[in-house]
């Protein structure tokens, strides 16, 4: 289970990295998209991975040891609602950039090359 | 409260000045005045307890924890300046009322006037040096202001920049010194760092305090070598300046040395850091003095000069030498205020201060001219005037001082005082000779009330001259005490004390400087020489000049050869030093097994082989195919989505399929405005070797970025997990947060406020992203129309999309959808419901509801929808941040803390017994958050395709429909 979290966690940052450094602003905001995935993957890796123990609590004695850790849980949750606006926020830019420049370069202008 | 008046009630006044209109000049000369006056009634109230030698202070908590408290504290020195800064003001606020010309925005000037007077009050009466600190940098912000004033001016705004500059670098070095000193003594309080003057001197870090502070005094008493400031600063209006330049913001750099002279003085570093600097500027202002051609340069290096003085005096530390600086501060500000307001009534009169053109005056001007006779015999030191007496003291301690061994110490004082005479005589050479005819207008005297402050001030200087004990000298006394306290050395302010050495150098230095003066006036051409002899060349303003040429020139040089404003290079370094940064900081990470690891489920890579494949994929495909990498990298999401619930985070799988689905709703909404790529290979395009280069380069950093990041999340992984706070949160949703799903009470309990933060940025993005496209009209689509929608043997190819939506195209699955949306809104409402015990919460039903509208919008087009259903984002918004807030300031009237939870056990009739915690009215506001965020972006991309349909010609109207509508 570890060893394909980590690949799926490298692959998809790779990815993401790839396409943050390419000049086309859509590939700007997908290679975005693709490292969020992977960051919220990791911070939620740190609470170690658990099969069948939603930290849901039947009663108030239980063993804190039967479930998973809730704290990365909520804190990625959070950046997963945070990482939907600022995406939506890149889109508006997106648009903006092209209707004011014309050109969907990250610079707002083609290259000269 | 008392001294907290005295300094609030200018910063009040200064308000209500800058609120006047543009034309009321009595008003705000009135509103001045009282100001002014109430500060004086309040000094004299003080009087009685500060003469009876006592200390008075005030004090406010400000960060008791760190040590600080605001500290107002008035003994006798405090008081005598107040008593300065206050009389001087109501002077130079009388004269204003009569000098600013009908013309000036006067408001201005008022409220920057009073602000600096009560800036200058908070310096003068600060119990706290740190606090000093910040009244001195607001007295240099203010003079900044002030010297600005006809900011049409190019000389008035180098001049306030310089000005600005010189005496706000001295402030901070003022401030890391005072930092120092505070740290010596452990205390802030003046009181405490004047008593701790012994252990202040035998410190280590004597010097570097007593350098940064003395930095901090001399640039701001214009002190070689930042004299320079000084006479740039004169482009100020005249009031300003005799008030800021002659009686108080340059005063303030010695009153800070005398104020600190109990902690700080009494040793060889002292004397010769300022003593040296001293001497140097008295010598250099009053040299160039003489050859100034400007009225007020004259002035404002005769200043620079007698600042010198004081300087020199403070320098040379014993108990005397101050009392003759206390003395010197308080003589100089009557006579120089004066004589600025004279050179202000001359400039007023004539249209010109130029020495070269102005003589004969006195037959214009005979009172004015009688009266600026008087103040320049007391700045030249002639008998009988208060300059004489304090300028005597000066000659008897460097003759007591210097002794035989330093006797170059009286030369320099006494070619100080034959210079001062020299340009005394240049100074009122002005109103003899014959008349002029060449001035720009007719000279008359001014109205009575602008020469009477002068007048006052002249009486003054009189009278202290001629009878010191009986005017000044009580005055005098109560300052010197609270200097030198047990010190106070027998001092005699009479003005004849018979026939001795400082009564020789005096007579030496007045035949000496008539002497002087005709000398040059008739060999070397005094009155048209250009440059000043000799000591030309050291130009401190050319210096600051050229310095400040370098400093920009080498911030342009970083900025171009170090930034770049290109996106990727950025980014490209900032991956590289994610890359370098933590193996260089941690070393690599150690990869070994010690806690028994979950046997991998053939499913589960199952999925992840699609998810990388979809990810690598939509890398690939991202440039020349945009639908399609959207598509692979949803796919992406899915899977992670998938991931979240395999590893027992129900909620996150929730939300996160949820946000994949608006996001690659919103992406596709924008998609249409993108232009066209196409594929080289189409083109028949060879890519350039360069790009092959680039894109090798970047392939190398996301190959070696992935695998990194790959193999620290699995080196964390096989770790085994450290205690956490996570028993602490699990133990205690139900007992206490009144939840089974610690997730949720996580969110809208234990770390609420922190969720309050998160649905403020989410309205506040909103908000931008509405903002943004209000008013933006975007690209040309970049697909025309598909042919299906061309043929008009289709009746709706003809209809709006209004119509469409009843009759046209895509009708089942629109109807479909519309049956559909109660019972989404249901099913959004039993996730909402049972999300404190199980998964669901305020985001995701959120979510849900704001999905089962876009379904609405995309299939039935913007127009169908708005007509029938009323949205009211913003009202969503305002009403779920209102609930939230609402919610945590409940707490309060319970006693509690913000956002303490409350669970309230209602019995209902039908359902029995029900939890009801006040975390679920939060999760309500958060709900509604999430659902107006959406819907506004959603809105506002969807009226961008209703603008982008139209043609260019009908615009204005266009606007009016698209932004009248209330979305």
């Amino acid at each position: 289970m570890e060893i394909v979290f980590a690949i799926a966690v490298g692959v998809t940052f790779g990815s993401g990295i790839w396409l943050i450094l390419r000049p086309r602003t859509f590939q700007l905001i997908t290679g975005l998209l693709l490292m969020s995935y992977a960051v919220n993957l990791f911070i939620f890796g740190m609470g170690r991975l658990w099969v069948d123990r939603p930290p849901i609590t039947p009663n108030a004695s239980i063993d804190p040891l039967q479930f998973a850790d809730p704290l990365p849980q909520g804190l990625v949750l959070t950046a997963i609602v945070i990482g939907f606006a600022t995406t939506a926020l890149y889109l508006v830019m997106m648009i903006g950039a092209r209707g004011l420049t014309g050109s969907d370069h990250v610079d707002g202008e083609e290259p000269r090359e | 409260m008392l001294l907290a008046s005295l300094i609030l009630v200018p910063f009040a006044g200064s308000l209500l000045a800058a609120l006047m209109p543009e034309n009321a000049r009595n008003r705000e000369a009135w509103l001045a005045f009282a100001v002014t006056a109430c500060g004086l009634l309040v000094a004299g109230l003080l009087y009685p307890a500060v003469s009876a030698g006592k200390v008075l202070r005030e004090e406010f908590a400000w960060l008791p924890s760190h040590g600080l408290d605001l500290v107002l504290r008035v003994d006798g020195l405090a008081w005598v300046f107040t008593m300065l800064v206050l009389v001087i003001g109501l002077l130079v606020v009388l004269y204003a009322r009569y000098y600013m010309s009908p013309k000036d925005p006067v408001p201005r000037f008022f409220s920057f006037l009073l602000a600096f007077m009560g800036s200058m009050l908070g310096v003068v009466l600060s119990g706290n040096l740190v606090q000093l600190v910040v009244f001195w940098e607001l007295t240099s912000l203010t003079s900044f202001l002030l010297i600005g004033y006809w900011h049409h001016r190019a000389d008035a705004r180098r001049g306030a920049r310089m000005a600005f500059t010189v005496t706000a670098t001295g402030g901070l070095c003022l401030l890391a010194g005072v930092l120092v000193l505070g740290h010596i003594v452990g205390s802030y309080d003046l009181d405490e760092v004047l008593a701790a003057g012994d252990r202040i001197r035998a410190h280590e870090l004597y010097r570097v305090a007593l350098v940064l502070i003395a930095l901090g005094a001399l640039t701001k008493s214009a002190q070689f070598p930042f004299h320079f400031w000084l006479p740039h600063a004169m482009a100020a209006p005249t009031p300003v300046s005799s008030y800021l330049h002659s009686a108080t913001m340059v005063k303030a750099g010695v009153f800070l040395l005398v104020r600190l002279w109990p902690a700080l003085a009494g040793t060889a570093e002292w004397n010769w850091i300022i003593g040296g600097a001293g001497v140097c500027t008295l010598l250099i202002g009053a040299f160039i003095a003489i050859f100034q051609h400007d009225l007020k340069g004259l002035l404002a290096y005769s200043t620079i000069s007698h600042l010198g003085l004081i300087t020199v005096l403070i320098g040379i530390g014993t108990p005397l030498a101050i009392v003759a600086a206390i003395f010197h501060i308080l003589n100089h500000a009557t006579f120089k205020a004066s004589l600025f307001m004279t050179t202000g009534i001359i400039d007023h009169e004539t249209g010109t201060r130029d020495l070269r053109v102005l003589r004969g005056l006195r037959h214009q001007l005979p009172v004015t001219a009688a009266l600026a006779i008087v103040s320049s015999a007391a700045m030249a030191g002639v008998p009988l005037l208060n300059g004489f007496l304090s300028k005597e003291m000066f000659f008897a301690e460097t003759a007591l001082v210097g002794g035989d061994e330093h006797w170059w110490m009286s030369i320099a004082a006494v070619a100080m005082g034959m210079f001062s005479v020299a340009y005394s005589l240049r100074f009122i050479s002005i109103f003899f000779g014959k008349p002029s005819v060449a001035f720009p207008r007719e000279p008359h005297e001014p109205p009575r009330s602008m020469r009477f402050p002068v007048e006052l001030l002249v009486v003054v200087c009189l009278v202290v001259g001629i009878m010191p004990s009986v005017s000044i000298g009580p005055i005098l006394h109560l300052a010197v005490t609270a200097t030198l306290g047990a010190n106070t050395p027998e001092y005699d302010l009479a003005p004849w004390h018979g026939f001795n050495l400082p009564l020789l150098m005096s007579v030496i230095a007045l035949s000496g400087g008539v002497v002087l003066y005709v000398v040059l006036r008739r060999y070397f051409n005094l009155q048209q020489r250009e440059q000043v002899p000799l000591i030309y060349r050291f130009n401190g303003a050319q210096a600051y000049e050229s310095s400040m040429m370098f400093l920009t020139r080498s911030a342009q040089w970083l900025l171009q050869h170090l930034g770049t404003a290109r996106l990727q290079p950025q980014l490209l370094m900032m991956m590289l030093a994610m890359l370098v940064t933590p193996p260089l900081l941690v070393g690599t990470p150690r990869v070994w097994t010690e806690i028994p690891l979950h046997e991998p489920d053939p499913l589960f890579a199952g999925i992840w082989v699609i998810g990388c494949a979809c990810a690598l994929a939509g890398a690939w495909m991202a440039k020349y195919h945009r639908l399609a990498a959207l598509i692979l990298i949803g796919g992406t999401g899915i899977v992670t989505a998938a991931t979240f619930l395999w590893l027992s985070a129900p909620d996150l799988a929730l939300t996160q399929l949820m946000v994949e689905t608006v996001t690659t709703v919103l992406i596709l909404l924008g998609l249409r405005w993108l232009p066209p790529r196409i594929e080289p290979k189409v083109l028949h395009l060879t890519i350039p070797r360069s790009v092959w280069m680039r894109r090798s380069r970047d392939m190398v950093v996301a190959v070696v970025g992935g695998l990194a990041m790959a193999l620290l999340t699995y080196a964390v992984l096989v770790h085994p997990a450290p205690a956490t706070i996570a028993d602490f949160f699990l133990l205690r949703a139900l007992s206490e947060g009144g939840g089974s799903n610690v997730v949720n009470v996580l969110l809208v309990d234990f770390r609420s406020f922190d969720t309050l933060g998160e649905i403020t940025v989410l309205s506040v993005v909103a908000l931008t992203v509405y903002a943004l496209l209000r008013r933006f009209r975007p690209a040309a689509d970049s697909a025309s129309v598909p042919a299906q929608q061309r043929n008009t043997a289709d009746p709706a190819s003809k209809q709006t999309a209004g119509e469409q939506a009843n009759s046209g195209y895509l009708l089942v699955a629109g109807i479909y959808l519309r049956m559909l949306l109660p019972f989404i809104g249901v099913i959004a409402a039993y996730f909402f419901m049972r999300g404190h015990n199980l998964p669901g919460g305020g985001f995701v039903a959120g979510l849900i509801f704001a999905v089962a509208i876009l379904v609405q919008y995309m299939l039935a087009g913007t127009v169908w929808v708005e007509s029938h259903l009323q949205l009211r984002p913003h009202r969503w918004l305002g009403f779920g941040l209102l609930l939230a807030c609402t919610t945590g300031l409940g707490a309060w009237a319970f006693g509690h803390p913000f956002l303490t939870t409350h669970t309230a056990h209602v019995d209902w009739p039908l359902l029995g017994e029900l939890h009801l915690p006040s975390a679920f009215v939060f999760d309500l506001g958060v709900f509604a958050v999430v659902v107006g965020t959406t819907m506004l972006m959603l809105v506002a991309l969807a009226h961008q395709s209703l603008r982008a349909r139209r043609l260019p010609g009908d615009g204005a109207q266009d606007y009016g429909i698209a932004d009248g509508r209330d979305i």
